[in-house]
């Protein structure tokens, strides 16, 4: 068994006790960072980037992963205790689990959580170790031609899964593509929109405009509102679900999982599509739907399972064929680069101890998550009670360190208080700034291969029909588009975002 | 979440000219701006695609076969300048839900943004210790709940995290006192 050789030198590079702590490190911080509502994965990663600097490639990868999943998983618990979701791939939680807190049983519904969410993690992990080599070798097979299509096909899936107006969140991908392409071009060694600045020849870095425009805007947008954060201040008893809990969280995590693990693939908004998708599910096939809303377990199990499963299988691509299909996998490849790693089909031959430590770590990391979340879940309680105006300043520092020690320029500083008034602005003109991020990173290489393939046709549009591969993923793309503009899927999807 | 449907219609009828027939009865009044951010996100979006098509006019063009660097971002700012009219049309359309431009809470934008631009200033000569100060003291001050006694051992606890774990432990390169005592 092939896959199973891999998985052990996997375990074999990622068991050691240096990888384990930074494995648990990772987590740690992530979930310190992710519990604090608003501050999403995107947040959470760009925030601790600097944590990983000076650590060995796998280590930080390890570390970075465990920090995903750990701001993934904060923001379940912010739900269910705060009744606030962490981010958007938690909205679903809290209509559930924050009844349930309600309740008295904010220790069964964590614990739900947090158990649902290692299974599917488990299930996440094999299906990714099970689909990178095979989609590896698919993707040797591609020209310039199948990358372009591809990519599109990734703009256009997220914009047409992720929630609001669709043509608003296309021109925050075309502007991404263009910020993208700030900096010296690879082909003709011209400056392109610097202005004269050698600050810009490398280009804007990644985590300039997520701090920018992801966190700096968050803290802004969360200081104009007055109104104070009730916190669940009972004590947690009763983390073990009972006998029938069980029973009815079971199905829900199996479910989940498998909602997850198929949406998670799909470029766009993997997490939260995931959870909304396994919630409807949940309450379709029960027996009592009526008991949803009122603090239903399986409404907290299916979407928990479903959304880390998702946060596994968005792995795939971004691992096998160097392309994130989501602003959050875009930072994660953003942080790979960092370390000097491009992530692509050359990955798992040129380094299979890297490439399989990584899947092996991110079944390392789900445990972690269950060992930190169950017995220390006091913690975050308490973390959760720590009033604001003592954390966004800590926040913001962590921000600025960031920002300033990718490049150790203060330059970045500037350029991300320009995001930041940015970020705002978007935020008020209700344009969703995530599409903006994965413009941003595949910019770049979307110019990069269109140009090749148009040097190959010799100036002829039409090699991206010729080229088989390539036409399947474009007339996929084009019936993403119709898709999304036909009435009745249309319905369904504002449907699918207004249960929130 | 309520304006996205609304949106999505007047954008994608806009699109495919698919209008009803009480729009033709309306059309006299269509001029009036019914949705600000809408309208507001498109003329922004007109600017930069406009914007990035000049710049990019600047750079050689090239032909298909041979791209010069002007030739991507020049149609990709053409796009994205179209785009911005027709998200901008959407939103002068009469049956569009109405949406108002929300207020901007100016101090906290300002309060926190200069914070972070006196950091990165101070940071080169004055080193992380003083520019962290200014920072958490500068930023604590755009909150309603401000107290002096909460952020000054704020910033004692900060500074002292920073020096342990961004200077000592993580060994990140940074100036850590000012220059003139540092040397």
């Amino acid at each position: 068994m092939e896959l199973f050789d891999n998985l052990m030198l996997g375990f074999a590079s990622a068991l050691t006790l240096q990888n384990l702590f930074y494995a648990f490190v990772g987590c740690f911080l992530g979930t310190l960072i992710g519990v604090l509502p608003g501050l999403g994965p995107l947040a959470t990663i760009s925030m601790l980037l600097p944590f990983t600097f000076g650590l060995e490639p796998l280590s930080a990868l390890i570390m970075l992963s465990g920090i995903y999943y750990g701001a993934a998983y904060g923001g379940s618990t912010t739900a269910i205790l705060v009744n606030l979701p962490g981010e958007t791939s938690s909205v679903v939680t809290v209509l559930d689990g924050y009844q349930m807190a309600r309740q008295g049983r904010a220790g069964v519904a964590l614990s739900t959580a947090a158990l649902g969410s290692f299974f599917a993690g488990c299930a996440g992990t094999l299906i990714l170790a099970a689909f990178a080599k095979p989609l590896t070798e698919f993707a040797f097979a591609f020209g310039p031609a199948e990358y372009f299509s591809l990519m599109t096909m990734g703009l256009v899936g997220a914009v047409s899964l992720a929630s609001g107006p669709l043509l608003k969140a296309i021109g925050m991908i075309v502007l991404g593509l263009l910020l993208g392409l700030v900096g010296t071009d690879v082909a003709s060694g011209v400056m392109r929109f610097t202005f004269g600045l050698p600050q810009l020849w490398e280009g804007v870095d990644f985590i300039v405009i997520a701090v920018g425009i992801f966190a700096f805007g968050e803290i802004i947008a969360s200081l104009e509102h007055k109104e104070v954060r009730e916190a669940y201040t009972g004590k947690i008893t009763n983390l073990w679900p009972s006998l029938s809990d069980f029973k009815q969280m079971m199905p829900a995590v199996m479910r989940g999982s498998a909602i997850g693990a198929a949406v998670g693939v799909l470029p766009g908004a993997g997490l939260s599509l995931s959870s909304f998708f396994a919630y409807s599910l949940e309450k379709k096939v029960s027996k009592t739907p009526e008991r949803f809303g009122k603090g239903a377990i399986e409404g907290v199990a299916g979407p928990e399972a479903a959304n880390n499963a998702a946060a596994q299988t968005a792995f795939i691509p971004t691992l096998t064929l160097g392309i994130p299909g989501s602003a959050t996998m875009a930072l994660m490849l953003g942080a790979m680069i960092v370390h000097n790693i491009q992530p692509g089909p050359q990955v798992m031959t040129s380094n299979p101890s890297l490439f399989w430590g990584l899947i092996a770590s991110m079944w390392i990391g789900n445990l972690m998550l269950v060992i930190l979340n169950l017995p220390l879940v006091g913690i975050w309680v308490k973390l959760l009670t720590v009033p604001y105006k003592v954390l966004y300043p800590a926040i913001l520092l962590f921000c600025c360190v960031g920002v300033y020690s990718v490049q150790n320029s203060v330059f970045d500083l500037f350029l991300a208080v320009g995001f930041g008034f940015f970020g705002y602005a978007l935020k008020k003109l209700e344009c969703e700034p995530a599409p903006l991020l994965l413009g941003f990173v595949l910019g770049p290489m979307i110019e990069e291969n269109f140009r090749r393939a148009m040097v190959i046709s010799k100036g002829d549009f039409s090699i991206f029909i010729h080229r088989p591969i390539s036409a399947i993923l474009l007339a996929a793309t084009a019936v993403l588009i119709l898709a999304v503009a036909l009435p009745a899927i249309r319905n369904r999807r504002e449907e699918a975002f207004q249960e929130s | 979440m309520r304006h996205a449907k609304a949106v999505l219609h007047a954008a994608l009828a806009c699109f495919f000219f698919k209008s009803g027939e009480d729009d033709y009865a309306s059309l006299g009044n269509a001029m009036k701006i019914v949705r600000q951010k809408d309208f507001s996100s498109g003329l922004l979006y007109i600017i930069l695609g406009v914007a990035f098509a000049v710049a990019s006019y600047g750079y050689r063009m090239g032909t298909a076969s041979r791209m010069g660097p002007g030739y991507f971002p020049f149609w990709l700012g053409v796009l994205m300048a179209v785009i911005g009219i027709v998200v901008a049309l959407g939103a002068i359309r009469l049956d569009a839900e109405p949406q108002k431009m929300e207020h901007w809470a100016l101090r906290p934008l300002f309060i926190i943004l200069a914070s972070v631009l006196v950091f990165g200033l101070l940071l080169g000569t004055f080193g992380l210790v003083l520019s962290t100060i200014a920072l958490i003291i500068g930023s604590s001050l755009a909150s309603h709940e401000f107290t002096w006694r909460a952020t000054l051992i704020n910033t004692v606890v900060l500074i002292v995290f920073s020096l342990v774990v961004f200077v000592y432990a993580l060994n990140l390169q940074f100036p850590v006192w000012p220059t003139f005592i540092a040397g």
